[in-house]
């Protein structure tokens, strides 16, 4: 169970980044997580929100370098190691994760990642009993 | 000192008769020796017997980049290639160079303009020429090399680059001239403040620049900081290389060699011939070439003609040092590219947008070139890697092509300007008027 997270291709220049988050606000599109991988001239921001689909054809509609990519996220109890035993997992089964960002709402938490492998990350973590969120699970955090 | 007096310093009417005689001799060899002129000039319905003196130079059909790059690369030379003894070739535009080949007259032709140009500038045989210029295919190097060893001056060959180098040579080899681009001339001079080096130390007294264009206030600049007069020199590999045209020290224009090089001035549009003073295009017809003579060769270059004698007492026609250019062709850091080549590498790459932006500076009197390429939305996926990659594969392939660094950025999809007419692609910053 796979869920759509937002890609934008930002420049490094001020105000973008703002631009870009008020067009999705402006629409009603709420942002669950952001998280942003940058170089000395340009970011890629990565959300995950509401309503994806809605959110990435907005952006096209205004010219902004977007994609939607296929994540995977897991839930993970608010609690001290809770992230770590979910990396030592992907560690055992030698799985290498492209990139990885977490966030917690009250008790709940959950990671959202990327991997070379998404079959065989799937396949380690219903092995090992773990819960994967899907879009209706994360808009309701 | 004039190098060749009675060929400098010739009157008018006898340049003229010569150059009609030697038109005459051109025109021969070229109809029976290149099919490229034998057709064209059949076209027009003109024998050799038809071309008597130079007022018919304004009937012979004119010869363009592209003709030598559709005849890539030996089709125009005149001569068997037996006879040729070297080539070079000017950068490469639509990835091919153009080629051009020189016999053994052609190349003692080429010494006798340079030693002229040496000449000109003040450069006797006491002189220690530090020769900057790249030393290769580019007419450069070898084209001052061999015109410093015919004034009997002692040519330092160092070639271009190695900054630290040059200047640990001209310091311990005392040279006193320097012939490189004006901006590479800039850029030593900027080194041997940050390295302190002491001045004292340093003997240039002249310096012998061109290969790309240069202002009056670059020419203070490097007069001033270097110490030297700074000498404007011209020319172009489909003509010979350097040695075409020099400014003397009176620095007034600069004369043409013009017993062998006829220069006239065109409408770029009309391609009508302008008169003495008028602003056009340059045009050579290079009339004692064996191995690639050109018949009214279109240099592109914007400048006029001024016939009066110079107070150094040559009467050569002088040319203004150039204004711009007729095309869209950018020389940097003494490399002629086109934006077209530009294109056509960004084309071959299918992650990107035909859109994107040329953008010229010069940072530290280095001309800088930066190329702001569009992301594809379709290719935009999202891992840092994947565009990074994505960079240096432009990267690569661009400076493979054109020869220089390039710096490339990738910009968000529309950020580049659409225009509803001719998109400008080109943003120049040096500051060269």
């Amino acid at each position: 169970m796979l869920i759509k997270q937002l890609s934008i291709f930002l420049e490094n220049k001020s105000g973008r980044l703002a631009e870009a988050l008020s067009t999705l606000g402006d629409e009603d599109i709420n942002i669950k997580a952001l998280t942003i991988a940058d170089t000395a001239e340009f970011g890629i921001v990565r959300l995950i929100v509401n309503d994806p689909e809605k959110g990435f054809n907005i952006l096209r509609e205004k010219g902004f370098s977007a994609n939607l990519v296929d994540v995977i996220s897991i839930a993970t109890p608010s609690e001290c190691g809770s992230f770590a035993k979910v990396l030592k997992i992907f560690s055992d089964e030698s799985i290498s994760i492209e990139y990885i960002y977490g966030f917690s709402v009250a008790d709940k938490a959950a990671i959202v990642l990327r991997t070379e492998d998404t079959d065989k990350a799937i396949s380690a973590i219903r092995k090992n009993n773990m819960e994967m969120l899907g879009a209706s699970e994360i808009s309701e955090l | 000192m004039i190098w060749n007096k009675s060929n400098e310093c010739m009157e008018r009417e006898r340049m003229v008769s010569l150059q009609g005689e030697r038109l005459r001799e051109l025109v021969d060899r070229v109809y029976f020796n290149v099919p490229y002129y034998r057709e064209k000039m059949q076209k027009r319905g003109l024998g050799p017997e038809d071309i008597k003196n130079i007022n018919d130079l304004k009937n012979l059909p004119f010869t363009t980049k592209d003709d030598l790059r559709d005849n890539y690369p030996f089709g125009m030379f005149a001569i068997p290639t037996s006879e040729i003894i070297r080539v070079h070739a000017s950068s490469g535009t639509t990835g091919k160079p153009t080629v051009v080949g020189y016999t053994r007259k052609d190349l003692a032709i080429w010494s006798e303009v340079v030693a002229r140009t040496l000449t000109c500038a003040g450069v006797e045989r006491n002189d220690f020429i530090q020769i900057a210029y790249g030393y290769g295919l580019f007419t450069g190097g070898l084209g001052l090399h061999y015109g410093g060893e015919k004034i009997g001056a002692v040519v330092i060959p160092v070639s271009g680059g190695n900054t630290a180098r040059q200047l640990q040579i001209m310091q311990d080899f005392n040279s006193t001239v320097l012939a490189c681009t004006p901006s590479y001339a800039l850029f030593l001079s900027e080194s041997i403040e940050d390295m302190k080096i002491d001045r004292s130390k340093i003997k240039l007294r002249v310096g012998v620049f061109g290969a790309e264009p240069w202002t009056e206030s670059i020419r203070r600049e490097i007069e001033t900081s270097l110490g030297i007069k700074a000498i404007d020199i011209y020319g172009l590999s489909e003509i010979i290389g350097p040695g075409v045209a020099s400014e003397c020290l009176y620095q007034k224009g600069l004369h043409i060699n013009e017993d062998h090089f006829i220069p006239e001035i065109i409408d770029p549009q009309t391609l009508e011939p302008l008169s003495e003073g008028e602003e056009g295009e340059l045009v050579f017809t290079t009339v004692t070439k064996e191995g690639l003579p050109l018949i009214r060769y279109r240099t592109r270059d914007l400048t006029s003609l001024d016939y009066g004698q110079c107070e150094c007492g040559r009467t050569l026609a002088r040319m203004k040092k150039c204004t711009g250019r007729s095309d869209d062709m950018m020389i940097i850091r003494g490399v002629n590219i086109f934006p077209s080549t530009i294109e056509s590498v960004l084309l071959e790459i299918s992650e990107t947008h035909p859109h994107y932006m040329i953008i010229i500076d010069r940072v530290n009197n280095m001309d800088v070139l930066q190329v702001l390429v569009e992301v594809d939305q379709k290719f935009f996926l999202d891992r840092i890697g994947q565009l990074e990659s994505l960079k240096h594969k432009i990267k690569n392939s661009l400076e493979s092509t054109l020869g220089i660094s390039v710096d490339v950025k990738l910009v968000e999809h529309k950020t580049i300007e659409r225009s509803e007419g001719k998109a400008k692609r080109v943003v120049d910053k040096r500051k060269l008027s």
